[in-house]
């Protein structure tokens, strides 16, 4: 892993008042993200819109597509040219990119998209938060693949996460996704950026051996291959049919097997050096609530006043949301009397809770439609009714 | 049985993967041909030069040709190229697809790149069907014909190709039959070496579908339909280039204008509005 | 020799022609555009079951390369025949 310092054109260092939106850009600018293809789409157009405006100044393209299709296809040609990439969306763009999310997967191209999620189904609700796309992050593009998603709590997490986004993008050569949500994105907070030489950045697994011998597939000890952009000579081959290690399409069970489950070692094998959760009181805790995003904001009141009234509870949030900490919910399934849940979803990510319990632990999600955030006293009350 | 010396277009070819998948009497591999007739004769660095091809019989091109080459979605060749291009604007873009993946679902795709005057090279071959998944009717199907979605003869209008393009704003585009090999040679080489969106169209046969279904013959039987029915009429108006169910077959070079690109626009604005601040992008 | 006189570059070019049998799909392109009609399609089947071309009348090829043109399989080219010097004028494949 070759990590350099950042770019000080792309970081504008300094204490400032933004909201999540901003936010994003900011920190793909200061990742060295200098390519940004989009469509506006509530509420993630002012990334898009403060991207455009940054951009000429910091030396870069943007440019809003015709539609989210082309824009997340461009990314992924853009990708291939050697850039670092990133796009913002909420949920109608997010099921129209999935295709060609399918398409990054498997040409394992590094890419940041943001989603920032809106109320849904369908048009839903533009304007009004929701955290419903968070299981078609996992599992939106057909086929099987393995992806990673983070999901930041805060204008300020939005610009860290979206650093760190680039760079599990770059050392995992896979679409990283920031589910944020209309909340946080349209929050405005304080928004402190360190000076460019204390942020540092993973280039990308670049080949440096001799041309002859490359395979544009074959994994490394790590299960990622070296990547290479167009234009260095080495006319090389990626489609998005099942291929072998020279990239050349090849139909069979065999080449299959072998491609897929690459694809899925890829981050399964090292989802320990992936999974980042934010843990506080887990140790002896009757019940633990787990979440994510603006939900495990709401979720600090509730708990707050769950253990003044003498529960002994237990948080973990839940930094990268996939791949979800199977490991760490199985060591505490058993150990816990509960695990609580809240999501603005009607459960999404509480199932993956559920499955990783395998019935060991009473599981109590608390679902929400969407539109606002959670009353801080459901998020109790499910607490109390885990507790007995 | 290798013949003695070297075929010179093994050069272009992937040749670990020849023979190639294409039927006898398809058209295609004669484009593949041409086109690597134009990039011999251009002066352009071919490590430079990137293919993107979409899904489809014409789709296979990019598995074939050995250029920095890829193989992307169906219908999205054009915003996959768009974003090579701008990702290194050094990088000169061939999109060879196919009609029904450019036109069909690629058709918004191709209308914003000539509208925007992205500087790619559209080679688009035209067989009138969507040949890979078995022949059913495209845009570009001519009425009556009969398709395998349309099994009582197509009846709805289909794309004039070159008044689509000049309508959107492209400002090169010409069309040939595949039996006109030289002069779609000729074409591409020109397109390679201007700038801006360049369309050609290139009508090939497509024997085991279109053809068989039509009861057209063979490849032969289409060869000798397009030499008896092509017609060279340079800069005709694109509102006449109509294809009729085998009938008369326009062919030519109609458009050819300099326009600034998108890049070259989005260049001399932002130097304009923002002065010495802002650096001009892949300059 | 056929003892002719030949004035600059006017001496026709004559071609040789480099099939590859194998690579053919018997689509009949080459023998139906051959200007000189040097080729026709032989009695034997390749691997694949097609008839390749044959060389009927290679004295009469002259270099056109036509057929390298159209083969859709890259499965014939010519090359100039080695007694011939090259033309002043001629365009030809690289």
């Amino acid at each position: 892993m070759k990590t350099r310092k950042a770019d000080p054109k792309g970081v504008l260092t300094g204490a400032h008042y933004l909201d999540g939106d901003f936010a994003l850009a900011e920190g793909a600018l200061a990742a060295g993200c200098r390519f940004f293809a989009g469509y506006p789409i509530t509420p993630s157009t002012e990334t898009a819109e403060r991207f455009s405006e940054r951009i000429p100044f910091v030396g870069g393209m943007f440019i809003q597509m015709e539609d989210e299709i082309a824009s997340i296809t461009a990314l992924i040609g853009a990708a291939w040219a050697g850039q670092k990439v990133m796009t913002v969306t909420s949920g109608p763009g997010f099921s129209l990119m999935m295709e060609n999310i399918g398409l990054a997967a498997m040409q394992e191209v590094p890419l940041v998209i943001a989603n920032v999620q809106r109320g849904g189904p369908s048009t839903g609700l533009p304007t009004l938060t929701g955290q419903q796309d968070m299981m078609q992050a996992r599992w939106g593009s057909h086929g099987d693949y393995r992806i990673i998603a983070l999901s930041p709590d805060s204008p300020q997490e939005c610009f860290d996460l979206t650093i760190h986004a680039f760079n599990l993008a770059e050392l995992y050569r896979v679409p990283v996704f920031v589910m944020t949500d209309e909340c946080v994105g349209h929050m405005h907070e304080k928004v402190l950026i360190p000076p460019a030489d204390e942020i540092d950045i993973v280039e990308r697994k670049w080949h440096q051996g001799p041309k002859d011998k490359y395979l544009p597939y074959q994994p490394d000890a790590d299960h990622v291959p070296f990547m290479i952009k167009a234009g260095d000579g080495y006319r090389f081959h990626t489609t998005g049919l099942t291929h072998d290690q020279r990239g050349y399409p090849v139909i069979n069970a065999e080449v299959q097997d072998w491609c897929v489950r690459h694809l899925i070692d890829k981050i399964d094998k090292n989802a320990d050096k992936i999974i980042k959760l934010e843990e506080d009181q887990v140790d002896g805790a009757e019940v633990v609530v787990l979440s994510y995003g603006i939900t495990s904001r709401v979720t600090i009141k509730a708990v707050q006043d769950a253990r003044r009234q003498g529960i002994k509870v237990g948080t973990i949030r839940l930094i990268t949301v996939w791949p979800f900490p199977e490991k760490r919910i199985q060591e505490l399934a058993g150990k816990v009397k509960a695990m609580v849940m809240p999501e603005i979803n009607v459960g999404q990510v509480v199932k993956e809770l559920e499955r990783s319990v395998a019935g060991r632990t009473k599981v109590v999600g608390v679902p929400h439609c969407g539109g606002w955030v959670h009353d801080p006293n459901d998020i109790l009350k499910a607490i109390k009714e885990a507790a007995q | 049985m290798s013949p003695d010396g070297k075929n010179p277009i093994e050069n272009f070819l992937r040749m670990d993967r020849i023979p190639h998948i294409w039927c006898s009497g398809c058209g295609i591999g004669t484009v593949v041909s041409s086109f690597a007739d134009a990039l011999s004769k251009s002066d352009l660095d071919l490590d430079k030069v990137a293919i993107v091809s979409g899904i489809g019989c014409t789709g296979r091109v990019a598995g074939y040709v050995k250029l920095d080459s890829f193989h992307s979605t169906h219908g999205r060749a054009i915003p996959f190229a768009t974003g090579l291009k701008l990702g290194n604007p050094e990088l000169k873009l061939v999109v060879f697809s196919g009609d029904g993946d450019i036109f069909g679902i690629g058709g918004n795709h191709f209308i914003h790149a000539a509208r925007r005057n992205m500087d790619l090279v559209v080679i688009c071959v035209n067989n009138f069907n969507y040949a890979m998944t078995g022949g059913q009717v495209a845009a570009t199907s001519p009425i009556k014909a009969n398709l395998s979605t349309a099994p009582y003869g197509n009846f709805e209008y289909p794309f004039n190709l070159p008044y689509l393009a000049e309508a959107c704003g492209a400002t090169y585009v010409a069309r040939w039959t595949v039996l006109h090999m030289r002069q779609v040679t000729t074409s591409i080489l020109e397109a390679l070496n201007r700038k801006g969106l360049s369309l050609i169209e290139v009508i090939t046969p497509c024997v085991t579908l279109y053809a068989r279904r039509n009861r057209l013959g063979d490849g032969l039987n289409l060869l000798k339909y397009y030499y008896e029915n092509s017609e060279v009429r340079h800069g005709a108006d694109t509102r006449t280039l109509d294809i009729r169910f085998q009938e008369k077959i326009t062919c030519g070079k109609f458009i050819d204008v300099e326009k600034p690109t998108f890049l070259e626009c989005m260049n001399a604005h932002l130097t304009k509005t923002l002065g010495d601040k802002y650096r001009p992008y892949g300059v | 020799m056929s003892g002719k006189i030949y004035f600059g570059g006017l001496k026709p070019q004559r071609g040789e022609i480099h099939i590859n049998r194998d690579r053919c799909k018997g689509c009949g392109f080459c023998v139906e555009y051959c200007p000189r009609d040097v080729l026709e399609l032989s009695e034997e089947f390749n691997k694949k079951g097609y008839h390749p071309p044959r060389i009927k009348n290679e004295d009469e090829c002259c270099y056109c390369q036509l057929c390298e043109a159209i083969c859709p399989e890259f499965a014939i080219f010519v090359t100039l025949h080695s007694e011939e010097e090259e033309g002043e004028n001629t365009e030809s494949r690289p």
